[in-house]
Formats: C-alpha cells, structure tokens, sequence
C-alpha cells in the first residue's frame, strides 16, 4: 500500500475511503497479472500440446475434403443431378477430366480410398477408370461405361453427390454403428458390421469392474499404510511405488508367463493340490482383469493414503468414547472424510483404464477388446484418421461425463479445476 | 557492457546452427523392422555396403502400418531414402507418387530374381512364409495337411491363429478344398465370405489369437496349443535352439517385403546403388544362416546348404503357396478390408 492511503486527505474519511479504494484496485491488478504471468507457461503448454492437437483430431473426425478438392469437376456437375437415372454426357466428360488429372497429379488414390469408406469397391471402379481417362475421348458417357459397366449403377454416383461438402457426419455416425445413406437418412448398420457400441459398452464396464476391484484391495492397504508406524509406512509406500520402475508391456508380459497354462499360479495351485486340470487364467476375461487390477492399484492407494494420512486418529476415537459401535464410527466418521481421495482414485483408475489396450491385447481372448485398440489401428494402421478421431471423440465425451460426477463426490477437499 | 557481449555470443551461436543445419545433409538412411532381423541385415547388408562406398549408412525403424507415410505426405518431411515396407503400403505409395517407379536396368535383369520380387516400385527383400506349425510332443496324431488343422476330432486340442482376416480367410478357403488359383474369385462372392467364416467358426472356441509374431512358437513350446500358424522363420529360430517344432509348407502364405526408394529422395543414386549390392546371390545367402527366410536372388539357392534350403520359404517349399503381392490379392484387401475388418471384429468378440 502507497503512502498516499495512510496521509489523510484535506476532506478527511470519504477521501480516504476511495484513495484507498483505488489503491486496493490497483493491488489487486497487479496481483492478478503476477498470477496469470506464472500460469501462462502452463496456459500455452496446455494450448500448443493438448488443445490444439485434440482440436485437430476431433477436426479430423468431421472433415471430409477430399471429394471436394480432389473431384471438383465431376462435384460440381452433379450439384443439379436429380439421382434418379444416369446422368448425363456432360458430367462424364467433368468425371473423365477429373480422373485425368487426378492419376496425374497421384490425388486419385486418396479420394479413391475415402469413397471405399462408403461403398466397398470404389477404390477399384475408380482406380481402373483413372488409369485409362487419359486415352478417352467423347462421347465419354460410352467410354466410360464401356470402361466399367458400374458406372451405369445409380449408388456409386448418389455417393459422389453425398459427399460434395467439406465436412461429413459418415464418421461420427460409423463410430456409433449408424451408415449415412446417399439421401442423408440414417441406418443402424449391418448386424455383422456393428462393433463400436458394444465395443464401447464393454471398455466402459471393463474400466468399471477394475475400477470397483482397485477400491476392495486399495482401500484396505490404503489405510493400512497411513495408520502404519513411519518406518514401516516407508517401506509399504515403496512397496507401492515399485511396479512403476518397469515399463507397462514389460508387467503385461510377466503377466503372461505368471498366469499361462504351465505357468507359477498353476504349477502351484496343481503342486498344491488344490486343482487337477490347469486354471483357464489367461486368454480371457479373468487375466484381463487381473492384470488390469495390478497395474492401476498404485494409482488408487496413493491419493486415498494420501486423503488418509490427513485425517487425525482423535476422530475416531472421540467417537468411540461417545458411544459408537466400531462400524458406525467407520461410517459416520471415517468413510466421508476419505471420500474426496477415493474420489480422486476412481477417476484416475477409471479414466487411466479406458484408455488400455496393449494389456487386454495380450492377455485377453477375442471377446475381450477395448476401444483404444481399435482407435490404435485406424490412427497408426490403416490412417483412416477420421474414424480415429470419431472414436476419440466418443471416449473424450465419457470421459467428459464423469466431470461433474467427480465434482459432487470430491466437494470441498477435493481438486478443482477451474 | 556485458549485456552487449551476451547478444554477440548469441547472434554467432544462431549463425553457426544455422549455417551448420544448411551444411549437414542427411546422410543415406535405410528404416528396417529392427530388431534381430535388422541387427543381421546391418551385418550382411548396410554395413558393408557402407564401407565399400565410403559413406555412412544411417538406419531407422519402421513398424509397419501407414500413418508414417501419410505424416510424410503431409509435412512434406521425408527422414528415410530406403524403407522395407508390406504389399499393401506398397501398392498404396506407388499410386500416391510417394516412391519411386523402380528403372530395373539400374539394378538387375528381372530374370534374376523369383516372379514376387519384381514389382513396379519396389525390389523383394525375403519371403516370408505363414503357415501351420505344430510341436509333435502336444499331440499323438501329427497333422499332415492343413485340412487337420480345422479337424478337432483327428487332433484336438487348442490352435493359435493371427488376429488378422488377411491371410486367415484365404487359408481357411484353402484348407476347405478351394484352389490357390481361385482363392479370391471365390472370396468376392458373399457365399465364398461366408464360407471362410464358417470354416473358422467350426474351430472358434479353440483359437487362441497372437497378434506378435513371438507368440505363436512360444505357445507351441509351452504346450498352450497344438498347432499353430506362425512365420516359418519364428519357428526356424526355435528349432536352433533344439524344440523340435515342425512345419506343413502346403499352400502357405507368401508374404514377400519390398525395397522401396523415396520419390525426392536426396540419396536415389546411393538408393539403386544399394539394391544392385543386396542383389548379389552370396551375400543374400549368407543373410538366411541368421534368418531362414527367402531370398528373391534366385542364384542365392545355389550357395545355401541343403538342409537350411528345405526350411526356407523358397524352391518346391512355395510351389503351391498363396502370394500376397499378386495382383487380385492387392485389389481385393485394398477395395474389402475396411468392410471386412468390422465383420472380423464383430464376429471375433462374439
């Protein structure tokens, strides 16, 4: 504060009152640009590394330029077509101009491949095409037909018109089992060709179930630890903490050999005597959840130890000296002050367990698949980045649902973020 | 003062970095599947053929899959010169204008090297094979052809299969009595589809699927299943190390990787230079006593030993295998496999 506030001023308290009004005005200013001087560095750290690159991936899930950039002739004639009968000489010739150029230019494979994404076997209607447009000559609609009779089959043009815009809803709605139609309307798709939803379905009760499992065997150590004398707790923490200094396929793989038929877990439950055939542990729903709950247990002990570690031993005793029976002294007393940490662990287990997939590949049957390894494919495989990005999107929007869920649990000790 | 002294010093670093980044060139780079594999192409290939040119041979690794190429069309960045890549990448960037249309008088008579390995952009490395592979300590009936691997009640028991339709379709047609020749006609059609599925189906709830390439021999040695398809080379490796695991070569899966050479490439001159040195029959030889596959030289049978021949994806072992670079094999994965990938999903998690 200035020397200004402290003199009084010659008309006595009002001045004073709004000089030092203004003085705290002026703090306050200064101390709210110090603040977003200091996040600032994390404010374009977010911006360059996580928004704009999850902003380009949903871009990429409604974008659809390759028609449009690639086919313009042919897109432009077919803007007035009725889709009724055959069109006419006049967009052939636009379409034979365009597959010329496109084969030159090498832009004809690319929107040859995104038209495949709407009817199997454009690809090669349109690449066998393309490479004979250059020798033909009018009338084209002759050649061009001559050249493959499926040019005269209305579906392959009523696509072409259906995609002459720049953005699409064909990959938002394949993640959802839904096919754009040429017309615009929306069909489930075929029974055989469905697998999104319930591939959704099942990563999100997968994440479920590991999540639940990690607060059974979490919560226990959890408290175990933060009740623990120091140098034991020290230990047990370490304890914790060490699966985290071998990389994740590594531990997947260690699964693998500890769980297999003629591997530790049956050899000496076998040794033991306790079963005569070998458990079917791997290869399926079991190991999946197994090995799931192994890896993200860390991530549910320390924010509960943590929570934990905070609340004082006095409580539950002076609620047991007035008179409260062990188990509604737990309940009532010690259970909600540790909700805020299980809060923070089940979103962290939760969220961290929707997005595995190396685990449940390796470990898990054919029935056991989660929705990164198909994202995983389409981003890094086949580079259909479009359906990449849709499933994205529809990981990121529940995930995006549990916000406010995780707001309401958490409460006052709880982190906020905004 | 001093400020001034630390404004120079930093104008002349940025000029020596800049002027350092305009000097150094890439050097020829070649990406390779790493690994074992790529540890024994060094010893055979990139660095004697860097030492006999004087220059450095810089390497890279390329995991399969296009998104890299398609990174590299959009950036315009290109970081390899020479890239070992599959049939359908290949056929891909060869249309896309991203490689190379291969001028075979820089590099060799065609007739030197087996039908597979010729193609418009690219130069055969080595043929691999997939086929069923089973430990005859698992089973007391041995299969012997590939319709036993589909009969439970002859050998039951467990199969490994690779969680791919490329390559599992055609050999379930085949092994149901559908011609080599007439694997994808029969495909094409929903019937031929349905009847690959089908085929599948009878033995589902006795796969086991591998997705790398290590699993399938490793299951057959630890008992997990009875047979198995596998790469002939995975297995070849576990038999060095004396596991006795045997292979039924009929109607194998031909799967042959190509050279390929980077259009705008810095390095084409050095890039045919190296596909004239991998070409030479003795040298490519010399590769399969680390690696049994097959060599696309056809001299290089000549000087490999009897014995390492008869495992090797090469001579009367590939006289009735189904070669995935043919023409009707590309087209038909390039126009189906989205559509058929969702069917294999669906029908997998069922």
């Amino acid at each position: 504060m200035s020397e200004q506030a402290i003199n009084p001023g010659p008309t006595g308290a009002v001045s004073d009152r709004s000089i030092l009004k203004a003085n705290l005005r002026r703090a306050e200013r200064r101390r709210k640009f110090r603040a977003y001087g200091l996040i600032a560095p994390l404010f374009l750290f977010l911006l360059a590394f996580f928004l704009i690159p999850i902003g380009s991936v949903l871009y990429f899930s409604i974008s659809n330029p390759e028609v449009v950039t690639m086919l313009p002739r042919v897109t432009a004639a077919l803007r007035d077509w009725d889709a009724q009968s055959i069109p006419d000489e006049a967009t052939f010739a636009a379409l034979a101009e365009d597959l010329k150029r496109g084969y030159a230019d090498t832009t004809l494979p690319k929107v040859s491949l995104r038209l495949n994404y709407e009817v199997s076997g454009f690809r090669s209607l349109l690449m066998r095409t393309g490479r004979k447009a250059k020798r033909m000559r009018a009338p084209f609609k002759e050649a061009i037909i001559a050249r493959d009779k499926r040019w005269s089959e209305l579906i392959y043009w009523r696509t072409l018109k259906a995609n002459d815009s720049r953005f699409t809803l064909h990959y938002l709605l394949q993640a959802l089992d839904l096919d754009l139609q040429w017309d615009g309307s929306i069909e489930r798709a075929a029974p055989e060709q469905q697998i999104y939803l319930s591939n959704l379905r099942r990563t999100l009760w997968i994440a479920l179930v590991v999540t639940l499992a990690c607060i059974m065997l979490g919560y226990p150590v959890a408290y175990m630890i933060a009740t623990a004398p120091p140098r034991l707790a020290k230990i047990l923490i370490l304890l914790v903490l060490l699966p985290f200094w071998t990389s994740l396929l590594v531990r997947t793989a260690a699964w693998v050999i500890v769980l297999q038929k003629s591997g530790i877990v049956n050899d000496a439950l076998i040794g033991l005597g306790l079963v005569d055939e070998p458990l079917a542990l791997i290869f399926n729903r079991t190991g999946v959840y197994i090995s799931m709950v192994h890896i993200l247990l860390p991530f549910m002990i320390l924010p509960l130890y943590s929570v934990m570690k905070g609340i004082p031993g006095d409580h539950v005793r002076a609620a047991a000296s007035l008179g409260a029976t062990p188990r509604s002294a737990f309940l009532g007393v010690y259970f909600p002050q540790t909700v805020p940490g299980l809060a923070a662990g089940c979103l962290l287990v939760y969220v961290i367990a929707l997005g595995f997939y190396i685990t449940p590949m390796l470990i898990g049957g054919g029935s056991d698949q989660m929705l990164a390894y198909l994202i995983a494919e389409f981003a890094t495989n086949t580079a259909n980045w479009g359906l990449a990005g849709a499933l994205a999107m529809l990981l990121l929007i529940c995930i995006a649902v549990l916000y406010p869920l995780y707001q309401r649990f958490a409460g006052a000790g709880g982190m906020k973020l905004g | 003062m001093i400020f001034r002294k630390y404004v120079a010093a930093a104008a002349v670093t940025l000029g020596v970095v800049a002027l350092a980044s305009t000097a150094i060139a890439r050097d020829f780079t070649i990406a390779s599947w790493g690994g074992g594999y790529q540890d024994s192409q060094r010893k055979n290939f990139f660095k004697p053929f860097g030492d006999s040119k004087g220059i450095k041979v810089l390497e890279d690794t390329y995991l399969g899959g296009w998104a890299q190429f398609k990174a590299m069309q959009e950036t315009g960045n290109r970081p390899w010169d020479v890239v070992q890549i599959e049939t359908s990448e290949l056929i891909r960037g060869c249309e896309e204008g991203l490689f190379v249309k291969l001028d075979w008088s820089r590099i060799g008579p065609k007739d030197n090297y087996i039908g597979p390995a010729v193609t418009e952009c690219g130069l055969g490395v080595a043929t691999v094979s997939q086929l069923v592979g089973y430990n005859p300590k698992n089973t007391k009936a041995e299969p012997t052809s590939i319709a036993d691997f589909f009969d439970l009640k002859k050998i039951p028991g467990k199969r490994g299969v690779r969680s791919d339709p490329k390559g599992t379709l055609e050999f379930a047609l085949m092994a149901d009595g559908v011609d080599v020749k007439d694997v994808y006609k029969v495909m094409s059609t929903k019937a031929g589809l349905d009847r690959a599925f089908a085929k599948l189906d009878s033995i589902k709830s006795n796969i086991q699927w591998w997705e790398a390439g290590a699993q399938a021999p490793e299951w057959l040695i630890s008992g997990d299943v009875v047979m198995s398809t596998a790469y002939n080379g995975r297995i070849s490796k576990a038999n060095k190390d004396g596991h006795g695991l045997k292979m039924i070569w009929q109607n194998n899966i031909l799967y042959v990787d190509k050279w390929v050479i980077f259009k705008g490439s810095k390095h084409v001159d050095t890039a045919y230079e190296y596909l004239q040195f991998f070409s030479d029959p003795k040298r490519e030889a010399a590769f399969t006593n680390d690696y049994t596959y097959g060599q696309p030289v056809k001299a290089a049978l000549k000087y490999i030993k009897p014995d390492v021949a008869a495992a090797l994806p090469a001579g009367a072992n590939i006289a009735d295998a189904l070669d995935t670079g043919r023409q009707d094999s590309v087209e038909f994965w390039l126009d189906n496999s989205d559509e058929i990938f969702e069917r294999w999903t669906a029908w997998k998690a069922k």
